[in-house]
């Protein structure tokens, strides 16, 4: 169904060399008793290239995990195949490892007897094998755990020795099926970390790693690539680097640009994801904070207005969900109203409670105009869209400006389709508050009437 | 190690002398050493035939999806079948086989000690086979672990704990069966052999208390020692296996298991010994080309099944058809009347079986429950009670047997009050577990909220145990058939006692080489044992899998 989007991928080593692990339209159907095929993947064309951290980001029931144990061989595709390095899975001689969520570490074994094990498999001598997973246990910082039994070890240490028995065979990709998700927040903080470094610094002879996770903030974290998965049935909605260098700051603007793209991808499943920020056209790296716009809610000023006034009712704040269910709204159809008033500063969300501001406070007790007056204000100081069409509109001599000017602008960060539901939001909401207006037959933001009047009469006057 | 050999050397010498097919029992008690060791023996080799056949079997069917089904299938219905139903076959196919020595006969008391074990190890070791979590087998897998590797590290430690634990039943159970083939008379044959239940028996048959309670004393103190020397020390070190995060607050302890690991030979001789046979194994499996490369766990393309498996699937067919033909010429010689002797015969057993069940649970759930609640007493009490569940019944009966005759009662109401005997300790010592096992915070919401009793009996400790009691009444079902066998039909003093029932009609066919009966009887309890299984406990179980569930 999806291919990888290829538009995303700026000029890179990683294009040219070839691909280690590569799946061509895999699918995965499990049969039903009833005669019926659940199809789990859809299918699906993925390619894990050497010198990257490729993360797989999706929701429950995405068919993450079935992913992943197709690309290594664990699981046979229903249909398409999988190539390593040019032969079919099935008959190479692949060298890959797994690090699992639940550790999979043999309870009766030492910690040096379960790294030792792949070794042991491989038929490696007893003295070599004792050495090799002596220098990976130090590597990990197990240093002196050798013969203690995993019960004995906390939930860090046990996946550390994970890790060690992951990398002692030296594997070419190193899987990871969300490693640190039965982690405590620190302690997976510092995996995470050790596990960058041993990869920037070259310590490990593996070429690339692909980490299966629900983290967003650790994908964002870790990875190259981010492929982010739809389900029903299973598919890839997108797929794009991640330009940022290591070391990364999770409060950086970058970072959490990325984040909240990721966020609003995964919380609009219906939706085509946009164009991930920071993703240039072309090699030009553009300034981020000019060029960036929000994405309009698309919600009317009407609703807003609907919207300040009921919470006012409720003593100026209410728990989102509730607020839905008294309105017998979905609360998906809630989201972008809310979105839209706190974008204007009317509103604000803390933990999940709808909080109005004094300035929408202002708002939901004042009458017709004056709520026109603090929506425009409001508008012309949060939204850029707004401010760039009236500030074109005042600098142009004939002051329209054509459509086009600002669809090519917002086609460079989001799809067309949205791009022009942008532009239909900004439309309404600059028509409600008299800011511009537009006309349709000709496609031109032009002057409000009343400012129409105000110029011709001002130039009458000259 | 010079006791052993000897003991090797005797036993063989024994064997394979001319087949002496009843051999006198003194009942003096200095003869009761020699028997105990021949008894030993034999247990020792039905043991370790059926762990052997257990393994062998439990790996088939877990790994052969085709024929998995049939295998459990057939698995329960061989454990329902009580093990005189056994013997007849058993013994002419050993008889004949092995006709110019006593090792003949003795093979025959050894299989059929073997039947009596062998079925619930095999269960054990399969279904802790399909339990083993997904990741540690998708480890093994990406890892490229041999199935010689596979087996050892993951496998066999996995299932071991289950292993342990079942073994002490089956061999339980292997005493059962032991004391009662000992002696035995089929048709016009008659067999007896040198040990503790021909011991027993002849006992019991002269009337002889005191040597009966000799004999009986030696089970007990057998079993006791078994269960000290072995059962406690192979439980205390397979808490190594248990498949658990976290250090288990009460372990039980083995002072001699201590003793052991802490002798030099323990620590270095098998370390050594092992490495020694198994690196050349390694590296020899590693060269394989299956090693190489990577097979699916979920290969749903169909496997070519090998050549050699289908001619022995055809050959086991055909046997089959063979089998049931001849079984059905031999069903035709059964008369109406005997019929519905039968029939009514398996009435009465039912009832009598459900009876003793009930009246079990009625006095050991209480008291289970007081105990398990009581975690002091609890330590005390339920390894106690282990070991009474492990001396066998049929050591017991006799007595009661013997006091039955004494009064005057029959067998209707004394072959319930028997087969109580040997089944209410497993209902006892699984509601204790089930008891031990109620979350202390649950019963700290019981005591907060002051529930009255009828609340915390029936919200609280009831749900609590069932899973428990589910098996505990499992297993004692299955072992009140089995000892109806023995509690409908009895020979005392010169006196046969009997009542109306399916077991006393196994025996007396037995008895009386009728063996068309044997074979309608036999099916006709397995029959009733299966239907009961399905219809009734595989519910039950599935209950207590959902609904009755502790752990989230």
């Amino acid at each position: 169904m999806q291919e990888a989007a290829t538009q995303n991928q700026p000029v890179d080593s990683s294009q040219t060399s070839e691909a280690i692990i590569r799946a061509e339209k895999i699918e995965k159907y499990y049969a039903q008793p009833s005669q019926n095929r659940i199809q789990v993947i859809s299918a699906t064309d993925l390619s894990i290239v050497p010198g990257e951290i490729l993360a797989l980001l999706g929701p429950s029931g995405s068919g993450k995990s079935t992913m992943l144990r197709m690309l290594t061989g664990l699981s046979r595709p229903t249909a398409g195949q999988v190539y390593w390095h040019g032969k079919p899975i099935s008959q190479a001689e692949i060298n890959v490892s797994i690090v699992f969520q639940s550790f999979a570490l043999f309870p009766w074994l030492t910690v040096l007897e379960n790294v030792e094990a792949p070794l042991q498999a491989r038929g490696v001598a007893p003295d070599e094998r004792r050495e090799r997973s002596l220098k990976m246990l130090d590597t990990v910082g197990l240093d002196g755990f050798e013969a203690a039994y995993p019960k004995e070890l906390s939930g860090g240490m046990r996946q550390r020795v994970g890790f060690a028995r992951a990398l002692v065979v030296e594997p070419e990709v190193l899987f990871m099926d969300e490693p640190f998700s039965a982690l405590d927040v620190l302690t997976a903080d510092n995996l995470r970390s050790e596990l960058l470094e041993l990869w920037m610094k070259k310590t490990m002879p593996t070429r690339a790693v692909f980490i299966v996770t629900h983290n967003i903030e650790e994908a964002v974290l870790l990875a190259d690539r981010i492929v982010v998965l739809g389900r029903n049935p299973g598919h890839i909605r997108t797929d794009f680097p991640v330009p940022l260098p290591h070391p990364r700051d999770r409060k950086s603007e970058g970072f959490t640009q990325l984040v909240d793209y990721i966020y609003k991808v995964l919380t609009r499943p219906d939706t085509e994801p946009a164009e991930a920020p920071g993703q240039a056209g072309g090699p030009r790296i553009r300034d981020q904070r000019q060029m960036r716009y929000q994405m309009l809610p698309h919600a009317r000023p009407g609703g807003i207005a609907g919207l300040l006034e009921l919470l006012l009712d409720k003593g100026g704040r209410d728990d989102i969900y509730r607020l839905a269910d008294d309105l017998s709204f979905e609360i998906d159809d809630l989201f972008p109203i809310v979105d839209g008033a706190q974008l204007l500063g009317f509103l604000k969300v803390e933990e999940g409670d709808a909080a109005i501001t004094p300035s929408g406070e202002e708002f939901a007790n004042s009458e017709i105009l004056r709520q026109k007056e603090l929506f425009r204000n409001a508008a012309v100081e949060n939204v850029l869209l707004l401010r760039q069409i009236r500030r074109a509109l005042d600098t142009k001599s004939d002051h329209t400006v054509p459509e086009d000017f600002f669809l090519d602008m917002l086609d460079e960060q989001f799809s067309e389709e949205e791009s022009q539901k942008q532009i239909e939001t900004a439309v309404n909401w600059g028509r409600y508050a008299e800011l511009f207006d537009f006309d349709a037959a000709r496609r031109r933001f032009v002057m409000p009437d009343a400012r129409e009047e105000e110029i011709a009469e001002g130039e009458e006057s000259k | 190690m010079l006791a052993f050999f000897f003991a090797v050397v005797s036993t063989g010498v024994y064997w394979f002398q001319r087949p002496v097919p009843v051999v006198a029992i003194s009942s003096s008690i200095s003869a009761l050493p020699a028997y105990a060791f021949y008894s030993i023996v034999r247990m020792a080799i039905a043991y370790a035939l059926s762990l052997a056949f257990a393994i062998a079997y439990g790996y088939i069917a877990a790994y052969n999806p085709r024929i998995e089904p049939w295998m459990v299938a057939v698995l329960d219905i061989l454990q329902s079948i009580p093990v005189l139903s056994f013997l007849p076959p058993v013994v002419l196919a050993m008889v004949s086989l092995i006709p110019g020595h006593q090792l003949g006969i003795e093979m025959a008391v050894i299989l059929l000690i073997f039947t009596g074990q062998v079925w619930n190890l095999a269960f054990s070791f399969y279904s802790s086979l399909k339990t083993i979590p997904r990741e540690m087998i998708e480890a093994s897998r990406i890892y490229r672990y041999s199935g010689w590797q596979r087996f050892w590290q993951l496998e066999m430690p996995y299932s071991a704990i289950g292993l342990v634990w079942n073994s002490i039943v089956s061999v339980a159970g292997g005493w059962f069966a032991l004391i009662f083939c000992e002696t035995f008379t089929m048709g016009n044959r008659s067999f007896q052999l040198p040990g503790l239940g021909s011991y027993i028996q002849v006992a019991t048959n002269d009337g002889n208390v005191r040597a009966l309670l000799a004999g009986i004393a030696a089970v007990v103190l057998i079993v006791v020692a078994t269960d000290q020397l072995i059962w406690r020390p192979l439980i205390a070190w397979s808490d190594k296996f248990k498949f658990e995060q976290v250090e288990a607050a009460d372990q039980v302890k083995s002072p001699i298991l201590e003793l052991l690991r802490r002798s030099k030979i323990w620590q270095t001789l098998p370390g050594r010994i092992l490495s020694r046979v198994e690196e050349p194994i390694y590296r020899h499996l590693a060269r394989s080309e299956e090693r190489r490369v990577m097979k699916p766990i979920d290969d749903t393309r169909k496997a070519k099944a090998s050549p050699v498996l289908w001619a022995v699937a055809l050959a086991g067919a055909l046997a089959v058809c063979w089998a049931a033909a001849q079984a059905v010429f031999m069903l035709r010689t059964v008369s109406w009347p005997d019929l519905r002797l039968l029939l009514e015969g398996a009435a009465a057993t039912f009832l009598r079986v459900n009876a003793a069940l009930l009246i079990s649970a009625a006095w050991t759930i209480p008291v289970g429950v007081a105990i398990g609640l009581n975690p002091r007493l609890a330590r005390v009490v339920q390894p106690l009670a282990q070991i009474m569940a492990s001396v066998p019944a049929t050591a017991v009966f006799p007595i009661l047997l013997i006091g039955l005759v004494k009064i005057g009662g029959g067998l209707g109401v004394g072959s319930v009050v028997l087969m109580l005997l040997g089944t209410q300790w497993y209902i006892l010592f699984n509601v204790i577990a089930g008891a031990m096992s109620i979350p202390s915070d649950l019963r700290e919401v019981a005591s907060l909220y002051r529930f009255t009793r009828w609340q915390r009996w029936t919200r609280l400790i009831l749900p609590g145990i069932f899973p428990y009691l589910i098996t505990g009444m499992v297993t004692a079902s299955g072992g009140a058939w089995n000892a109806s066998v023995m509690a409908e039909y009895s020979h005392v003093k010169d006196q046969t006692l009997q009542t109306i029932g399916l077991g006393a009609q196994i025996d007396a066919a037995t008895d009386s080489g009728r063996f068309a009966m044997l074979l309608l009887a036999t099916i006709l309890i397995s029959l009733m044992v299966v239907t009961m299984n399905r219809l009734v406990w595989r519910k039950l179980y599935r209950l207590a899998e959902t609904r009755f569930k502790l752990e989230g």
